[in-house]
């Protein structure tokens, strides 16, 4: 985290002070939400508070509510490496992790997210130095178009530190919800095997 | 998707409030199958209360010879839960057939139930091992809970609280899966409590999860894979769609129950 004190107990004028000054604010902050009487009902185009850590860095964000965190790190933090694909959770392609767990960014909205986020920016080392999965992948030719790339490198970290790479069928069984259209499986496999020598040496 | 109103209420009382002050609204825990059906504008609820800042929702324990897990409490928890390995380790098999990791890693034991598509898991397991689906206001027996196609004995403003499962002899589930969806195109869930046998089928019934009787009656004879040949199922009130006919469906369900047993008697 880049400030010490905790957001969550700030006020909504602390809230959006801060958001005006955030680069990756969007400008939606509408009246109504600032002036809302609280006998009123909801108003559901007013934004909503959302309070992200992304790879170490923290996002400040007033977003519509059905933001989902693929868009809110697409559109709104300019993270642009987790890929929409499919959009309904069946391809991975927007696979990240939240607090280390792989998780759909299409299929949570970034309101629900209380955990540290992970995207594929944030894999390498500070020193721009690869992960051995990003590495294994290049090595191995795990990819041809390189769309699903960024989902199935952070799905495959997360399946070898879920200690689910002991075999190539149970590599295949734990990568499945990440599709590749070119079909570059084997390769993947392959390059998830190298990764984990690694990963666990 | 349709604009909604987002609430995150802190207790389990408060989301109950909101549920039953917002018409149609919706409670949101992992959202693994709400999010996408409101994506397709299948669903388009004018709230959404998360469940996520409610305390106390999630969690496994051992209560007396019951195995109780929290609403919130996620697939991949149930899946490597020691708690539920020990207890009644086909459930925990069961919770590890669910979809993908990445679904497992937000979809919910609650939501899975309270949804109760005619083709998830949770249902089949719930209505074998006799669960009760306990809420905010009263205990209901699986039995009576599961309705219909995602109908169920839920009120407006009832929040699912816990399940609990009764510790069986012998438990397993088997699953003829979807190789895309990973939904079940049939899933057998057979469990063994003294000579109470219950055999539970989900994805192959057109009003959802139903208990195979005729099985059942087979297995009380001896509980062996040997015991259902030869018995067979009707096709009668079974789905169609393009991935199976009913007939194939009615054979998948002799099928899955032979293996269920099989590794049931293993466990």
């Amino acid at each position: 985290m880049t400030h010490s004190n905790d957001p969550r107990g700030a006020s909504r004028r602390d809230f959006f002070k801060i958001s005006a000054s955030a680069a990756a604010v969007a400008p939606v902050v509408a009246s109504t939400a600032l002036h809302a009487q609280p006998e009123q009902k909801p108003d559901p185009f007013a934004p909503v508070e959302v309070d992200l850590v992304v790879n170490g860095q923290r996002r400040r964000m007033a977003l519509d509510a059905r933001t989902t965190l693929l868009d809110a790190l697409r559109r709104h933090a300019g993270l642009t490496g987790a890929k929409k694909g499919c959009d309904h959770g069946q391809c991975g392609a927007c696979t990240v992790h939240v607090g280390g767990k792989r998780t759909l960014s299409c299929l949570t909205l970034a309101v629900m997210v209380r955990e540290p986020v992970t995207t594929i920016e944030g894999l390498a080392a500070t020193d721009g130095a690869l992960h051995p999965m990003q590495q294994a992948f290049i090595d191995h030719d795990a990819f041809q178009c390189g769309y699903c790339t960024p989902g199935q490198i952070m799905s495959a970290v997360a399946c070898v530190k879920e200690g689910h790479a002991g075999s190539a069928d149970e590599i295949r069984e734990y990568m499945s919800g990440n599709l590749c259209r070119c079909a570059a499986y084997p390769h993947i496999v392959t390059a998830i095997q190298q990764a984990k020598t690694q990963m666990e040496g | 998707m349709y604009a909604f109103s987002y609430h995150q209420p802190k207790t389990v009382r408060q989301a109950a409030s909101l549920l039953a002050k917002n018409e149609d609204g919706k409670i949101l825990a992992g959202g693994q199958t709400l999010l996408p059906t409101m994506k397709q504008r299948l669903a388009a609820p004018p709230a959404l209360i998360d469940l996520g800042k409610v305390e106390g929702l999630s969690g496994i324990e051992l209560k007396g010879r019951s195995l109780v897990i929290g609403a919130t409490t996620k697939h991949v928890q149930v899946a490597t839960s020691e708690i539920v390995k020990q207890a009644i380790p086909g459930l925990a098999e069961m919770a590890g057939m669910i979809g993908d990791p990445a679904v497992r890693n937000r979809g919910t034991i609650g939501g899975s139930v309270a949804n109760n598509d005619p083709a998830a898991d949770y249902p089949a397991a719930c209505l074998a091992l006799g669960a009760t689906i306990i809420t905010n206001t009263r205990k209901i027996p699986a039995e009576q809970f599961f309705t219909g196609l995602f109908e169920t004995a839920l009120e407006p403003g009832e929040v699912i609280v816990k399940i609990s499962f009764p510790i069986v002899s012998k438990a397993a589930y088997a699953k003829f899966r979807n190789p895309a969806s990973r939904y079940a195109m049939v899933g057998v869930f057979v469990a063994k409590r003294g000579s109470d046998i219950r055999v539970a089928v989900t994805g192959a019934g057109s009003n959802g999860v139903f208990r195979a009787t005729a099985l059942e009656e087979a297995l009380k004879k001896r509980f062996s894979p040997k015991s259902l040949e030869g018995v067979s199922v009707s096709a009668d009130g079974l789905n169609g769609d393009i991935h199976a006919s009913p007939e194939y469906r009615a054979h998948l369900i002799g099928v899955m129950a032979k293996r269920a047993v099989t590794a049931a008697i293993g466990k």
